[in-house]
């Protein structure tokens, strides 16, 4: 190991460095907020920063988006996940508060999503909250089953990147540009993107807590349920 | 006054990430360094938002902001992947620090804690 020392004094060098670079910074940097207001009336939302995601800086955010899509599949090829058995009867009290909480959670992501357009919200927020949802479905026991649907899982995952990379396919050939969207139409090509990246989103930070590849049993079960993201 | 009030943000997020950067060099369990890791980001974080609320005009600049609002679930994500990686370690190896620390041993896997407190 490094001496304490050293270590103390090349922190204190580093702090010292960094404290002069962010001080030495411009009072007042132009930055790029006039030029994103300028354009937000085309980008078909109101609020700049989902504006800045999803159609100044659209590739960024694809790319981001995928990222999160190999870091899970990174997850589910190093391990497999453990599930907490479902056995609710011993846990009267979390199921009565999930009972509430679930459909709360998820209603809440929804109204991340859809206020994203004109308010802070959007894909990211909402695909946060679904997943805590979702992980507190698997602590519940309630989520097991779908758990054994790893095709499901798989497509829930990708879809995410999957309708993104759709939207700039079409895009490019409509408006001959990379996520340049037809005029007046921007809004609801990035409703589109960010109600698959929320579902996404919300699997992939959900399973991210269970830590591992779903546990080989039964392969698709036949029980029918309603299917879903968290 | 305002101009004070960046600066506090600004020198508190450099300070975080060096709290975070120290922690990285000076503990060896990889739990510990994975959690450095997120404070180092944190501070990052926290210097964008202080540098976005400074810039010229009245509203924020709204690109620092995505920039943080996908970086903390990107970050969120980066630490579950490290947090396999430190798991697959030690179920092959027993070890619960990376090669060049204290020799791990083969009693590493429940020692390894205690031995930095």
């Amino acid at each position: 190991m490094i001496p304490r020392l050293v270590l103390g004094t090349l922190s204190l060098a580093v702090l010292a460095a960094l404290s002069w670079a962010v001080l030495s910074l411009p009072a007042q940097p132009p930055g790029l907020t006039a030029e994103a207001l300028g354009k937000l009336p085309e980008s078909g939302v109101t609020n700049p920063v989902t504006a800045v995601l999803l159609n100044y800086r659209g590739h960024d955010t694809l790319l981001e988006v995928a990222v999160l899509l190999l870091a899970i599949t990174g997850v589910w090829s190093l391990r497999q996940g453990e599930f907490p058995a479902a056995d609710l009867r011993e846990r009267p009290l979390l199921m009565s508060l999930l009972r509430v909480l679930l459909p709360v959670l998820v209603l809440t992501a929804g109204y991340l999503l859809w206020i994203g357009a004109f308010a802070p919200g959007g894909a990211f927020q909402g695909g946060a909250v679904a997943g805590g949802a979702l992980v507190l479905g698997i602590l519940g026991g309630l989520a097991g089953r779908w758990m054994r649907r790893e095709s499901l899982l798989r497509l829930g995952l990708a879809l995410g990147v999957l309708v993104f990379a759709s939207v700039c396919a079409v895009t490019k050939a409509l408006t001959g540009g990379l996520l340049q969207y037809p005029p007046g139409q921007g809004g609801v090509w990035i409703l589109l993107i960010e109600a698959a990246a929320l579902a996404s989103i919300g699997l992939t930070l959900g399973l991210l807590y269970v830590g591992g590849r779903p546990p080989a049993g039964p392969a698709e079960p036949g029980e029918k349920e309603p299917d879903g993201h968290g | 006054m305002v101009e004070t009030g960046f600066t506090v943000y600004l020198l508190a997020g450099a300070g975080v990430f060096i709290i975070g950067f120290h922690a990285l060099l000076a503990q060896a369990h990889l739990l510990r360094r994975i959690m450095a890791l997120n404070v180092m980001g944190s501070g990052v974080f926290m210097v964008f938002i202080a540098l976005s609320a400074r810039t010229a005009g009245e509203a924020p600049d709204p690109v620092p902001h995505a920039m943080v609002l996908t970086g903390i679930v990107v970050s969120v994500c980066a630490t579950g992947l490290a947090l396999a990686l430190a798991d697959r370690l030690q179920s092959v190896t027993g070890a619960t620090e990376l090669e060049g620390g204290p020799a791990p041993g083969p009693n590493a896997g429940s020692g390894g804690e205690e031995s930095h407190p």
